[in-house]
């Protein structure tokens, strides 16, 4: 059987032999320079700036996601009719690809004329030009990835509302306790588990973000949405700076493990307490 | 009155999640290379459907040839996927070796490794096999997913030993366990994993931005951004028009396939 495990890995062991390939050498002109990219790396403000983005990126979209993910998760639980129809639709923005969704929340995010100036202008807020505005720019795409990453966010949790067994819905109710209580009381500790997931995979997923970032802002304004993801782009395949691309890899990769591993001890921690 | 409020809320989030995709498509109707619609002005006074023939038929973007190109990946990447993932989930899942759990988790570790992280890697791996600007770069990488090893196995760990043992007893041996037995028995999880794969390989915009070069090969993704950028810079109808027309296949796509997906989620977490 060892030749159908051989034939079977190979494939997969090209996204893993890629861990081991990652010197910060080019292949072709460039000798080898050591651990020195790294060193330089250390200094590179901007390379900092761009972690910080992702951080913040992250720290914006994934709880505020997680958040209306479970509302939405929620209200499409109740026992009404045509629940399933509206799990559908909200659905099917995620599968749209990012290309598409970056243009069309260009549009939403337009100064005077986009979907968002429109509406506020008609309470007479003040006009915001939100891909340009150096303080909107990065929460911008955060709100964009909340519309995005709804539909799997909310099967997960419409899923994990699902394994709660109802007798402690009743044996709450009949203790008095009102809807808001048993969802802090009941659901939530038993959501401990589907958390932690979608905390981690949503965590995962943010720290790499791309697509928008190249779509619709560059970067800017003024590097504000200049994210890790785009950040190597820019320095692999712009400035053709490959070994420092590279080095930078490995820092992002090491900043998702790490962040993977938290939130993993996190899982591991809650989901033994609620057994 | 409960009831209300919650088709309320239900309404209102539909509207929320719809509005893109309705304003997308009104924006597209107008008169091509015109000024920006305003909020009230945003339903056209006459549908400019020849913005559609523009787009698809275009002169200087072959669309058409990116449709081909990424209809051609994703259903190989489906089919290779289907293929490797499972026979790597049955060895783990069903055939005791030793090490299996290492080799497990090392999988799920390579999770991590995606896109943004392995590009330059990959990249000079793929250059270095003369792959570059090929449908081979395009397939290859993808064919061994972690995630479709997880989902499958999950689904094999379930299916009861016994089928496998009354199996054997009249002398079966792997191949046609894996085969005749546990294949046809997985139908559900196969289409989860391949309608999944055909959506993740078809929006996928990162890769084969950059493991193509010439126009000829480019999918719709990297083409929708080329389009974006170079034919109608300032064309927002068109521009409009472009988003929608690829989103068709994938909105068709995955309304064909769609109890596959909220299938394969739950799967996926375990559930």
């Amino acid at each position: 059987m060892s030749h159908l495990s051989i034939f079977v890995i190979l494939p997969i062991a090209f996204s893993f032999w890629i861990s081991l390939q990652d010197w910060n050498v080019m292949k072709g002109t460039i000798q080898y320079v050591g651990f020195s990219q790294y060193q330089s790396l250390a200094t590179n403000a901007q390379f900092w700036g761009s972690v910080v983005n992702s951080l913040l990126y992250t720290a914006l979209s994934v709880p505020l996601g997680m958040a209306v993910s479970i509302v939405v998760a929620l209200l499409v639980s109740q026992p009404i009719k045509g629940a399933n129809l509206f799990r559908t639709l909200y659905f099917i923005p995620s599968v749209c690809s990012t290309v598409a969704v970056s243009m069309m929340w260009i549009y939403i995010y337009l100064p005077q004329t986009g979907m968002i100036n429109s509406l506020t202008k008609l309470f007479g807020l003040k006009d915001i030009d939100f891909l340009n505005d150096v303080s909107w720019a990065l929460p911008a795409l955060a709100f964009m990835s909340v519309w995005t990453n709804l539909g799997p966010r909310m099967i997960i949790y419409v899923a994990g509302l699902l394994s709660v067994p109802p007798a402690q819905y009743e044996a709450a109710q009949l203790d008095g306790a009102g809807a808001w209580t048993r969802f802090w009381k009941v659901s939530w500790p038993a959501l401990a588990p589907t958390n932690a997931f979608v905390l981690l995979t949503g965590t995962i997923a943010s720290l790499q973000l791309f697509t928008p970032v190249y779509m619709m802002t560059k970067g800017g304004p003024l590097y504000s949405t200049d994210v890790v993801g785009y950040h190597i782009f820019v320095e692999a395949w712009k400035k053709f700076h490959l070994s420092t691309a590279s080095a930078q890899s490995f820092v992002l990769l090491a900043v998702v493990a790490l962040c993977s591993w938290m939130q993993w001890k996190l899982f591991r921690k809650q989901a033994e307490s609620y057994e | 009155m409960k009831n209300v409020s919650i088709y309320l809320g239900l309404t209102l989030l539909a509207v929320f999640l719809a509005m893109p995709f309705v304003w997308s498509l009104f924006v597209s109707l107008h008169e091509s290379r015109s000024a920006i619609p305003e909020f009230s002005k945003i339903v056209p006074g006459r549908p400019h459907w020849e913005n559609y023939k523009t787009v698809v038929l275009n002169e200087q973007v072959p669309v058409l040839r990116f449709f081909i190109n990424s209809l051609i990946v994703s259903v190989f990447v489906v089919i290779g996927q289907l293929f490797v993932c499972s026979s790597a989930a049955f060895a783990l899942a069903r055939l005791p070796f030793r090490g299996r759990d290492l080799v497990f988790a090392l999988f799920l570790g390579t999770m991590m490794f995606s896109g943004t992280v392995v590009q330059v890697p990959l990249y000079l791996i793929v250059r270095q096999l003369s792959w570059l600007d090929t449908y081979f770069a395009l397939i290859m990488p993808s064919v061994g997913s972690a995630f479709g090893v997880f989902l499958l196995r999950q689904f094999f760990l379930q299916i009861p030993r016994e089928i496998d043992e009354a199996a054997r007893l009249d002398g079966a041996n792997e191949w046609t366990l894996y085969w005749k037995l546990l294949l046809p028995v997985s139908k559900p999880a196969l289409g989860t994993l391949g309608a999944f794969a055909f959506i993740a390989t078809w929006t996928d915009f990162f890769w084969p931005l950059i493991a193509t070069s010439s126009l000829e090969m480019r999918t719709v993704e990297v083409g929708l951004s080329i389009f974006k950028n170079s034919y109608g810079g300032t064309n927002w109808p068109l521009q409009n028009t472009a988003a929608v027309v690829a989103l068709i296949p994938v909105l068709v796509v995955f309304l064909c396939l769609q109890r596959f997906f909220v299938r394969g989620i739950t799967l996926g977490s375990g559930k």
